[in-house]
């Protein structure tokens, strides 16, 4: 197994100011922010995350964790997609072309490249969860893997970036009201009944993370998780994004945020 | 250039702007960022004679300009610190001072016998002050007595400087600060987080797992400026101001208060090179107004 974990720490992690170039509402309750800049991106790592500093809204106080859901070098495009939650990511979702937006990044870990390439990989996502996915997904593609997305919610309003992710693998989608795909849950989905995979990775809502976390232990696949503890700094230094594992509590936005599941002390 | 040189206690610092413990991790954590070795003096993550795990996430809530934190001095103890981290940090050109705290005075004195014998650590501060753990910490920090006992129980093993941070969870801070200066603190600072507490209505629970937290941040600063002028006005021993500090314009309120120095907390997290660019600011701040140093601005507010 090749192990990407070990040169996280050798990345250079910087404070830049990037600009708006697109911010495109998905539906009511998501946007997808395209962020660029005069200077090169830096190198990005799918599973990590950007802390952004959110201006002009007096109720936010802190920088908001938000995960990289792709990056475009050559467009020399950063994309995050934004879920409203409070007024800080209200705010990011009101952003217009051509501002300024802070961000501390790349932060975190990443997902394990598996050593086979003919490995079967599932990629599970729900939620504001599916956004690692897609990079995770294309850095895969790059690389001659096969992926299976199979993206949960509860109703067809809730998939997004479907076209996407179709760029870069199957994809199979489960609603919980039947508007799209299969009806339920993703860890019910008929492929997973079928199917026997290497290697599983999973973010969404922590029901959902253990509901596959569950199943990879059933069926015998190494599951990687990605955690989205809420945190002060994101770069190791508050220890409050903490997750208790089997070496003790630990940063979420250092050791993490991807985690093996068999790291993770998760009542299964 | 103004000259930002400045004498707190025993410790001799390039300028008056240090960082706050539990803000700044062991300082290496921001060396993609800036050089850290400009800032006056780096006090690392709170150390403990053992080994602690810390409380049980969730440990962090945003409030209104500031933020809950329960992280309970979460570190690897001090046998770790000598013999892991101190190498990483010893040949650092600035003042690394390594924050202490402990649940009975055996582990204060214990921990600062070992860290007496570190020669590229100038001075500890002696945290009497933490809100988050059980035993200990703020138990110490809350009575004249307690307080005295375990400043006077550390001076006698502990050579170099002995900075005291002070919690603002009393009813009179200044009688603690004369307490602890009596039995021969070289200075003190303040101040340590503000008891708070955080519901969330919808769910009916609260948003910590201690219930109960450190407030920090602008919302603690007014309170934190009262206590620093209140004390720098009652003991002869230099005060180091903290609570809140968010740009230069709050470190030379500090300042003017009568705080010698001043430490930058919470707001490293949202701006990793806060620190250097107070330390330009009050560069700036002392020229514009037609100083040649720092002394001249301590203390003085004008009434």
């Amino acid at each position: 197994m090749l192990l990407i974990h070990n040169t996280i720490d050798l990345m250079k992690k910087f404070m830049l100011d990037l600009i708006v170039k697109k911010n495109e509402p998905l539906n009511n309750q998501y946007s997808l922010l395209v962020l660029t800049s005069p200077d090169k991106l830096p190198e990005m790592l799918p599973g990590q995350f950007a802390e952004v500093r959110v201006d002009n809204s007096p109720s936010t106080f802190l920088r908001r964790p938000i995960s990289i859901n792709y990056v475009d070098y050559e467009a020399n495009e950063l994309w995050l997609l934004i879920q409203i939650v409070g007024e800080g990511t209200r705010k990011m979702c009101e952003l217009k072309i051509g501002e300024v937006v802070n961000l501390i990044f790349p932060l975190g870990n990443s997902f394990t490249l598996p050593e086979n390439k003919d490995a079967k990989l599932l990629l599970v996502g729900g939620g504001v969860g599916i956004a690692p996915m897609l990079f995770w997904g294309s850095y895969l593609k790059e690389r001659g893997y096969k992926c299976n997305f199979v993206l949960g919610g509860r109703s067809k309003d809730n998939l997004l970036q479907l076209c996407e992710f179709e760029k870069f693998g199957n994809v199979f989608t489960t609603t919980e009201d039947g508007t799209h795909g299969e009806k339920g849950f993703v860890t019910q989905h008929s492929l997973l009944l079928g199917t026997n995979f290497d290697y599983i990775y999973t973010c969404g809502p922590t029901p959902m993370m253990k509901a596959v976390a569950a199943y990879a232990g059933n069926t015998g696949a190494i599951c990687e998780v990605s955690l989205e503890n809420t945190m002060a700094c994101g770069f190791g230094t508050c220890l409050c994004c903490v997750t208790d594992t089997t070496e003790g509590h630990v940063c979420v936005c250092t050791q993490g945020p991807v985690f093996n599941i068999t790291k993770l002390k998760w009542q299964i | 250039m103004a000259d930002l040189n400045i004498k707190v206690g025993k410790l001799q610092l390039k300028n008056p702007v240090m960082t706050a413990s539990g803000t700044f991790g062991y300082g290496t954590e921001y060396s993609d960022f800036m050089d850290i070795s400009r800032i006056g003096g780096i006090i690392v993550k709170g150390t403990t004679l053992r080994d602690r795990q810390g409380n049980p996430y969730p440990r962090m809530a945003e409030t209104p300009s500031g933020m809950l934190n329960a992280v309970g001095l979460q570190n690897k103890g001090v046998e770790y610190f000598i013999n892991h981290i101190y190498p990483t940090l010893k040949d650092i050109d600035t003042n690394i001072l390594v924050n202490l705290s402990g649940s009975t005075i055996e582990d204060y004195i214990e921990a600062a016998e070992m860290l007496n014998s570190l020669d590229k650590i100038p001075g500890i501060e002696l945290n009497i002050s933490c809100p988050n753990v059980k035993e200990g910490g703020m138990a110490f920090g809350t009575s004249c007595l307690s307080a005295a006992q375990v400043v006077k129980a550390v001076r006698r093993v502990y050579e170099k400087d002995l900075m005291v941070k002070l919690s603002p969870n009393v009813t009179d801070i200044v009688e603690i600060a004369l307490a602890v200066e009596a039995e021969g603190a070289d200075s003190v600072s303040l101040i340590n987080t503000l008891l708070g507490m955080a519901i969330n209505a919808e769910t009916r629970k609260p948003y910590l797992s201690t219930i109960t937290g450190g407030l920090s941040g602008p919302a603690v600063k007014p309170v934190a400026l009262r206590m620093v002028w209140q004390v720098a006005n009652a003991v002869k021993i230099p005060v180091i101001g903290m609570g809140g500090i968010m740009n230069t314009a709050d470190a030379i309120e500090f300042i003017l208060a009568g705080a010698s120095a001043i430490q930058i907390g919470t707001a490293n997290f949202i701006d990793p090179t806060i620190t250097e660019k107070v330390i330009e600011g009050i560069d700036d701040y002392l020229n514009r107004h037609g100083y040649n140093s720092i002394h001249d601005i301590i203390g003085a507010m004008e009434i």
